[in-house]
């Protein structure tokens, strides 16, 4: 073959070893969701094939050469519901089916590990809890639970891992979350999926799993010195955060300790749990839901911290647990109190520049 | 006596087209351009219609050709969003929507209910001026330099980020949405006042009862889209900010409006191609559909439910777990109509006397494709496999085989069908037959190598991908190549019919419409004397009495 036409060759040994049919799974959903999915082309082949095999044998059977004359038959009520009643049970199994496995793609176990990705055009920045920061790319441990949350910093992207069969929308203004379990350690393609402008098609990346010791090694040898919740802290100590949250007994903004995750009482009455999503309204829009006992007077910060400052001063909350940690901060600053007046747009660039890769 | 076929044409060496027709009637390019006959208007759509489907054919040849190498060599990443975007807006706002509607259903609804023309004539010339005004704005809008929002404008890419032409486009968008608007309200008013006596609502041929479905999608779901295209147009020039977070508002809340209007169009895109494989089927088996009533009602069924799946466009956007599982259920619901129309169709061949004429081949063509297009729905509309399927390739083949596979077939079936009646001259056969063959399996080389690449999750919208995707989009781009030349044939064909076709004489399929029984092409006011409906429709006895008596008068007036 080889002499005869070395194009078609070189196409038959890129066709044999270079083709895929079907997408490596190499997560804990995946094989969850092909067998839904294989029930499903198995359904679809099976009415397909019921359809033309009825069409093609009434086309032989009464094609008018065999049957020259028509006859008139009105319809059959039971025809009629045997295929309104088979279809409709075939699709409500197909319903439920797919609805426990979505469920089960947007509920992350209480255990996981949570992972923050902030989308722009066209890259994916990765920032994880101890400070390891990629771009276009996300190295995971197999056998653990990942959680993660996505943000996008101006257009709606969307994160997807063709072999987690997992996709999650990363929306400007707004947390959402999906989790995974890697399986297989390799390296699986990450690509955006929702069209966002020009360079679309390279916003692509690899995922990359690791054995749990590998894992480890890439943590300790990629860090790049603080936590996300200790950018977090220099973060709130420079946008001077402590002056009213300093949870002094006169302080005019509430105690951020302990308050991720706790239900709080809204001065307009109602309560609201304090999750990322409620942080980080605080943060760029404070006057939309204020926690009672206190006047709205927090300034908002839209526009002063970027998308990965919001994460790391939520991170840095969410590892609060007592009063002392916040005068701690405080004093480990060499802000006086008085700063406590300044405009914060002053500090702008450098409360960006804390947490830049 | 029995041939394979049911054409049956008048003698050719007497026959002659009749002198006074709509054609004939008046001449003159200002008698097309002023003309209020809905015949004359459905050929101004065809022509028009015809048109943007070559260019938007055109850019998504364009777009095969880029996708044939890995790399982004044929043009830049910029440049091809743009031919994405133009095919996507060109072939659905301008080729899809009106395409079955304004020119069959304009051609056909009052010759099918026995009517001389729509309830509102002037108005059908206007939707057509609209029409034509948002189309030639898109034209403008390519020629200048184009749109790279996608057709679906997602905000905030087409409010904030994008410094394309996207207010002319929205502007051509909207127009033309109040040409669809217009239809549909000519359409329900000729189809609720215009009906011949006798002819009941259960009398209407299931075209009718298609496009009447459709008609009150157009009406009721087109000024949303309208809505939204004005905010994105507000949020562009005074930054509103109904769309943009950091103003409060929601960048979600446009894919609503979006989609509560294009979802429901993908019914006003296919409700009148099934009518037309209703009237095909029933008259090339020679029976009544199976089971009429059935029928019908799914058609009406298919138009209430389109109004409830809307979200099922954004299953992992963030919406409510709980508004993904009422939506997914509600999805599933809306493919149960259709399911029933295919089964009834297959069913209407059973006992008949099936011919194959190239109608018949588009509407068979149409009922495989469609069941593919619809299964690989249920796929999409159920939540858990739409994590991994969508805004994928295999959502991209998925619309393609339900509007592509079904509808551009449907439509096909249809022209083929009618266009004895509309020029009064038959297409040549064999090679129209060629034709949908070579459509059909052009169709499935392009398009179903696109659900396994969907599956293995190449993106939509890529101008680049990993080379491992090659091989499927080599096959796929051939198969766009054979699919080409299915299109371009007929338009050969058909233009040598109108001169050298053979005369068809009134009824050359042997049909029951009312259409059938006046002469092709017809008069301007459709009937030489008011029809009056006295049977059921697709009664074929009742054709074959009234042939009877037909024969029986020329022979005594001859002797």
């Amino acid at each position: 073959m080889n002499h005869i036409s070395p194009v078609i060759w070189q196409f038959l040994v890129k066709w044999l070893t270079n083709f895929a049919l079907f997408p490596p799974e190499a997560s804990k959903i995946a094989p969850q969701m092909d067998a839904l999915y294989f029930f499903m082309v198995l359904v679809s082949l099976i009415g397909l094939t019921v359809v033309v095999l009825l069409v093609v044998s009434f086309s032989i059977l009464y094609n008018k050469k065999r049957h020259p004359v028509a006859v008139q038959v009105e319809g059959s009520t039971l025809l009629e519901a045997t295929w309104t009643i088979i279809p409709l049970g075939l699709f409500l199994v197909m319903f439920v089916w797919g609805a426990l496995i979505y469920f089960r793609v947007f509920t992350p176990p209480a255990n996981a590990m949570n992972i923050y990705i902030v989308g722009k055009q066209w890259m994916w920045k990765t920032e994880h809890p101890g400070g390891q920061h990629e771009i276009n790319a996300l190295h995971v441990p197999s056998g653990r639970a990942v959680q993660l949350t996505l943000i996008s910093q101006d257009v709606f992207h969307s994160f997807s891992i063709p072999a987690f069969r997992v996709k999650r929308e990363a929306i400007p203004g707004r947390y959402t979350t999906v989790w995974f379990e890697a399986t297989t350690p390799g390296t699986f393609h990450l690509f955006c999926t929702q069209y966002c402008g020009t360079n679309h098609s390279q916003m692509i990346g690899d995922i990359v799993v690791l054995t749990p010791e590998d894992y480890r090694k890439w943590l300790a040898s990629s860090t790049s010195g603080a936590s996300l919740a200790q950018n977090g802290e220099r973060l709130f100590a420079s946008l001077s955060c402590a002056a009213c949250h300093n949870a002094r007994p006169d302080a005019r903004g509430p105690s951020l300790a302990n308050v991720y995750g706790a239900k709080l009482a809204l001065s307009t009455g109602g309560t609201i749990t304090a999750d990322d999503a409620y942080l980080r309204e605080s943060i760029l829009n404070p006057s939309q839901h204020v926690t009672q006992g206190y006047a709205p007077i927090m300034p908002t910060y839209q526009g002063q911290i970027s998308e990965e400052g919001v994460i790391a001063l939520i991170e840095y909350i969410k590892n609060l647990n007592s009063d002392y940690r916040i005068q701690q901060t405080l004093n480990t600053t060499d802000l006086p109190p008085e700063s406590e007046g300044k405009v914060p747009a002053a500090k702008g660039p450098a409360s960006q520049g804390t947490v830049k890769p | 006596m029995s041939t394979n076929t049911i054409v049956s044409l008048p003698d050719q060496t007497t026959a002659r087209i009749p002198k006074d027709n709509y054609i004939s009637r008046e001449n003159g390019l200002l008698s097309w351009l002023l003309t209020s006959d809905h015949k004359r208007i459905a050929i101004l759509y065809l022509i028009s219609l015809s048109f943007f489907f070559f260019i938007g054919g055109a850019l998504a040849g364009l777009i095969r050709l880029e996708l044939l190498t890995p790399q982004t060599d044929l043009m830049a990443t910029d440049t091809y969003n743009k031919v994405f975007t133009m095919h996507g807006v060109i072939m659905v706002f301008f080729f899809l929507v009106p395409s079955v509607p304004a020119t069959l259903g304009n051609f056909l609804i009052p010759m099918m209910i026995g009517a001389k023309d729509l309830a509102l004539p002037k108005v059908n010339l206007l939707s057509w001026y609209l029409y034509m005004a948002g189309g030639l704005l898109a034209l403008y809008t390519m020629a200048v330099g184009g749109v790279d929002t996608g057709w679906t404008f997602t905000t905030p890419l087409s409010t904030h980020y994008v410094n394309t032409n996207v207010l002319t486009t929205g502007l051509a968008v909207f127009v033309a949405g109040f040409s669809s608007i217009l239809t549909g309200l000519n359409f329900i008013v000729t189809i609720h006042k215009m009906r011949a006596p006798g002819m009941t609502w259960f009398r209407l041929p299931l075209f009718i009862w298609a496009h009447y479905a459709a008609s009150i999608l157009m009406v009721l779901a087109t000024p949303v889209v309208a809505i939204a295209i004005v905010l994105v147009a507000l949020e562009r020039t005074i930054g509103i900010g109904v769309f943009d977070p950091t103003k409060g508002g929601d960048p979600l809340l446009f894919q609503h409006l979006f989609w509560f209007y294009s979802h429901p169009a993908v019914y006003i895109m296919i409700l009148p191609g099934m009518g037309v494989i209703s009237e095909v089927i029933s008259t090339f088996s020679r029976k009544r559909v199976f089971g009429y009533t059935a029928v019908a009602f799914s058609s009406v069924a298919i138009a209430v439910f389109g109004f409830f799946v809307w979200a099922h466009h954004m299953f992992i956007m963030g919406i409510s777990n709980y508004a993904v599982l009422i939506f997914s259920l509600l999805t599933m619901l809306v493919a149960v109509p259709s399911a029933i129309k295919i089964f009834n169709w297959t069913f209407t061949l059973y006992k008949g006397s099936i011919t194959f004429e190239t109608p018949m081949l588009y509407a068979f063509g149409f009922m495989g494709l469609f069941t593919i297009g619809g299964m690989t729905g249920v796929f999409l509309g159920s939540s858990g496999t739409d994590i991994h399927l969508t805004e994928t390739y295999f959502i991209v083949a998925h619309f393609h085989f339900v509007m592509v596979g079904g509808m551009l077939m449907a439509f096909l079936s249809g022209i083929h069908f009618w266009w004895p009646k509309i020029t009064g001259r038959m297409y040549p056969e064999k090679l129209s037959q060629l034709a949908a063959m070579v459509t059909f399996i052009g169709f499935n080389f392009t398009f179903f190598p696109q659900f396994i690449l969907g599956t293995l999750g190449m993106p939509r919208r890529y101008a680049s991908y990993p080379p491992e995707f090659q091989i499927l989009n080599v096959f796929s781009t051939a198969g766009a190549t054979i699919l080409g030349v299915g299109y371009l044939l007929p338009v050969l064909y058909l233009v040598w019919s109108l001169r050298y076709g053979a005369i068809a004489g009134n009824n050359p399929w042997q049909a029951t419409g009312l259409e059938w029984q006046t002469q092709s092409p017809p008069l301007t006011e459709n009937f030489a004397v008011m029809p009056v409906m006295d049977h059921e429709a697709y009664d074929y006895e009742w054709l074959e009495g009234q042939q009877q008596t037909q024969k029986e008068t020329e022979a005594t007036s001859a002797g």
